[in-house]
């Protein structure tokens, strides 16, 4: 018996190609009426998200080089991934978010400077899920989140908001993950989870080819979709640097999770063209060349050269740039001036309900610090 | 020597004078214990009055009929583990309420520990209160950086907006002659971690409170409930708990030296407290019940009293809740300790196969040998 076939392959569903040209896979092809029924404003929109965050990521690295962060998280390169899918979403779905996904929580209506602060060590989350759009706390133990959204989403198909038919009630979970993520426990467990309880769930792959310095062949030798149909759900592999297939796939998964039909699974192929984190050099790891390759093919520039070809002016592009500029300085203004935490800080909230731990240990530093004012401390 | 019935030893009752529950004959207090026989002529009382009553159950079904109470008090409990549906669990605590409640509010999860306790935290996110089984002990493993780095920080990285009442039940420890991580002592573990609260009954008495005070907690609790004391039946009062979750108590009243352990434990100080009353050495019992926070006060009362303290567990003793009692102890009782707080635990090596458990585990001649070593001081 000769060997048998290892080779795994999966078609890469692409609505907008590099060039800029609207020229739909056979695959996308029952896509495109999702985005041909999007107004310009919309479109329009889908610019100006991914044109900030790019320009905030910029910011944020110029303030950790300042000193200013702990760390910078970039997200240059992964602007469509993450615009499309998270403007596909309803505003009663919840967002489980990596670490990466700064412009999603915009979207979803939070504040940036409250990711500045996590990674400024000024806090330990930074938000409230519930003011801000159900966009949940970043999570830094690699997928944890996973199993957390899929938890949630067992919860609202409990709670009986899956498949009713009403549109503004029916939610869904949307969770986000890397590709080095996916070689963790927790991912797989989610994915067992999600499968087994049809949860109202879309797991979103953003492979960016890098888990800091470990190319994605070493986590898997299939294309990640293939993990779907493996747990027994859809997954699809989508050109994660265009933001119209990102939009129209995660909205037609979304719409089928929160009908009932069951959790899918998105694999985004994109590229993170920065470094894992300010504290990463890339050069050790990869070469100009992979790099000069994914520039070519960026999602901003293809996005706005169809624009451009459907007549959008350059007014617009001057005035989405502007505004660009003036989300990051007003964020950067504002993120020099974020208060230092106070040592209650330490105590508060660690427990529920009171703790008799936390009082005394929090007695014993104020009697402690109060010791040295007035003094030469 | 004198050995205890089991349902002697399970003491429990309404507690006017916590140190009045000893069933030690020689006990100089009021006794306010009772036999079988008389528990059930005043439940038969109690029904004319509106009260429940007293009632004769073993741990297992005090811990069932804990849960009923919990999950018929509030629809947002949920019980999640492996084969705890109509199975019952492999320890047939959950027995019967799948029956009741559904597979809704009974949840027979996939086999993966991490993904129960994952989901436990989505779900708690989402305002359920999950109950989570683990299957035996040395199981929690695989569940211990869910637990460790998100259940136990997600209060506090949400700056206390929202709350994790999540319920973890182990059974745990030694004295059933079973295979390798079916009796171990984990406890430490968390009590090491800030952000969970860890409790342990030792009688089916605060076991059937204890978990219903477990679930009615918002902050996540582990629930180390002592296998080797699933069986005997003792009475449970379920109109009046006797005291809070974290109260540790005096269960026998001694003069010469205090004593202090939780869960199985308590039977064999209590056997150790009978052979030494005929010897002519009067041990004070203390149960623990919390390990995390640990209630220092009925302890330190009683130190003060005998000048002599033995912490007995069935853990390891290295770096364990008996060495962190010791540490306290001695900084908060030093000038009435007449001896050095002597720990009798197990033994620093894995849990030996199971026909060298008897020798390995501590017995109450072990805690004896200790009692005497504290005299000679």
């Amino acid at each position: 018996m000769p060997a048998r076939e290892r080779d795994f392959t999966a078609p890469t569903v692409q609505l907008l190609n590099p060039a800029g040209e609207l020229r739909p896979t056979a695959e996308a092809e029952p896509y495109l009426p999702l985005v041909e029924a999007l107004p310009d404003t919309t479109l329009e929109q889908f610019y100006r998200d991914m044109t900030i965050s790019r320009r905030l990521d910029i910011a944020g690295a110029n303030l950790q080089r300042q000193g200013q962060l702990a760390l910078w998280v970039p997200s240059h390169g992964q602007e469509a991934a993450q615009v499309g899918s998270a403007r596909a979403a309803r505003a009663q779905d919840h967002i489980f978010p990596s670490y990466r996904e700064h412009i999603v929580g915009m979207i979803r209506g939070l504040d940036p400077v409250n990711i500045l602060s996590l990674l400024r060590g000024a806090t330990l989350g930074g938000w409230n899920p519930a003011e801000n759009g159900n966009f949940h706390l970043y999570t830094l133990v690699l997928a944890s989140q996973t199993l957390h959204a899929t938890g949630y989403a067992m919860g609202i198909q409990f709670d009986g908001l899956v498949g009713t038919g009403d549109a503004e009630r029916d939610a869904a979970v949307l969770v986000y993950y890397g590709d080095g993520s996916t070689s963790q426990g927790d991912a797989n467990e989610a994915l067992v989870f999600a499968s087994s309880y049809q949860t109202p769930q879309v797991f979103f792959i953003q492979n960016n080819q890098w888990a800091i310095s470990v190319p994605v062949s070493r986590q898997s030798r299939s294309p990640l979709s293939l993990r779907g149909g493996g747990f027994g759900m859809p997954g699809v592999r989508i050109d994660g640097n265009d933001v119209l297939v990102s939009y129209a796939v995660t909205r037609q998964s979304l719409e089928e999770a929160r009908s009932g039909a069951g959790p899918s699974l998105i694999e985004a192929v994109t590229y993170r063209m920065g470094a894992h984190t300010t504290a990463d050099d890339p050069t050790k790891y990869r070469t100009d060349a992979e790099v000069a390759y994914w520039a070519e093919r960026d999602p901003i520039t293809r996005y706005r050269t169809w624009l451009e070809g459907r007549g959008a002016s350059a007014a617009f592009f001057d005035e989405v740039d502007a505004e660009a500029a003036d989300v990051a300085a007003d964020v950067r203004r504002r993120a020099l001036s974020l208060p230092a935490p106070t040592r209650e800080k330490i105590f508060a909230h660690v427990y529920s309900e009171p703790h008799p731990l936390m009082v005394e240990e929090h007695a014993w530093l104020e009697a402690y610090e109060s010791g040295f004012e007035g003094g030469a401390a | 020597m004198s050995a205890r019935t089991e349902e002697e030893q399970a003491v429990a009752v309404p507690m006017e004078h916590a140190a009045a529950a000893s069933a030690e004959p020689a006990a100089p207090a009021e006794r306010t214990d009772q036999t079988p026989q008389a528990a059930e002529a005043d439940t038969a009382q109690h029904a004319e009055s509106g009260m429940r009553g007293v009632q004769t159950l073993s741990m297992a079904k005090a811990i069932t009929a804990g849960l009923r109470e919990a999950m018929r008090a509030d629809d947002k409990v949920l019980l999640m583990g492996e084969d705890i549906g109509p199975l019952g669990g492999v320890f047939r605590v959950t027995e019967g309420l799948s029956a009741e409640f559904g597979d809704r509010r009974v949840l027979d999860t996939p086999l993966a520990e991490s993904g129960i306790v994952g989901t436990a935290i989505g779900l708690a996110m989402r305002g359920y209160r999950p109950v989570v089984e683990i299957q035996f002990d040395g199981f929690i493993f695989p569940a211990f950086d869910q637990i460790t780095t998100q259940l136990a920080r997600l209060t506090v990285r949400h700056d206390g907006t929202i709350s994790m009442p999540v319920v973890i039940r182990v059974p745990y420890g030694g004295h059933i002659g079973s295979i390798e991580h079916h009796q171990e002592s984990p406890e430490a573990y968390f009590a090491h971690t800030p952000g969970l609260r860890v409790v342990s009954p030792s009688s089916p008495h605060d076991a059937y409170w204890m978990i219903q005070e477990a679930i009615a907690s918002n902050d996540p609790v582990l629930f180390f409930e002592p296998k080797s004391r699933y069986w005997p039946k003792g009475p449970v009062d379920q109109d009046h708990s006797g005291v809070p979750l974290h109260a540790s108590r005096v269960i026998r009243q001694g003069m010469d030296v205090t004593v202090v352990g939780h869960g199985a434990m308590i039977s064999t100080l209590l056997q150790a407290a009978d052979i030494a009353a005929e010897e002519g050495t009067s041990l004070e019992v203390v149960d623990l019940r919390s390990l995390s926070p640990i209630d220092y006060g009925p302890l330190l009362d009683s130190v003060q009293r005998t000048g002599r303290l033995i912490v007995a567990q069935e853990a390891y003793g290295f770096v364990s809740v008996g060495s962190e009692i010791a540490a306290t102890v001695a900084e908060r009782a030093f000038y009435s300790l007449e001896a050095p707080v002597l720990r009798v635990s197990a033994f620093d090596t894995p849990f030996p196969p199971a026909a060298l458990e008897t020798e390995y585990l501590p017995s109450p001649d072990r805690v004896l040998e200790a009692v005497d070593r504290a005299l000679a001081y």
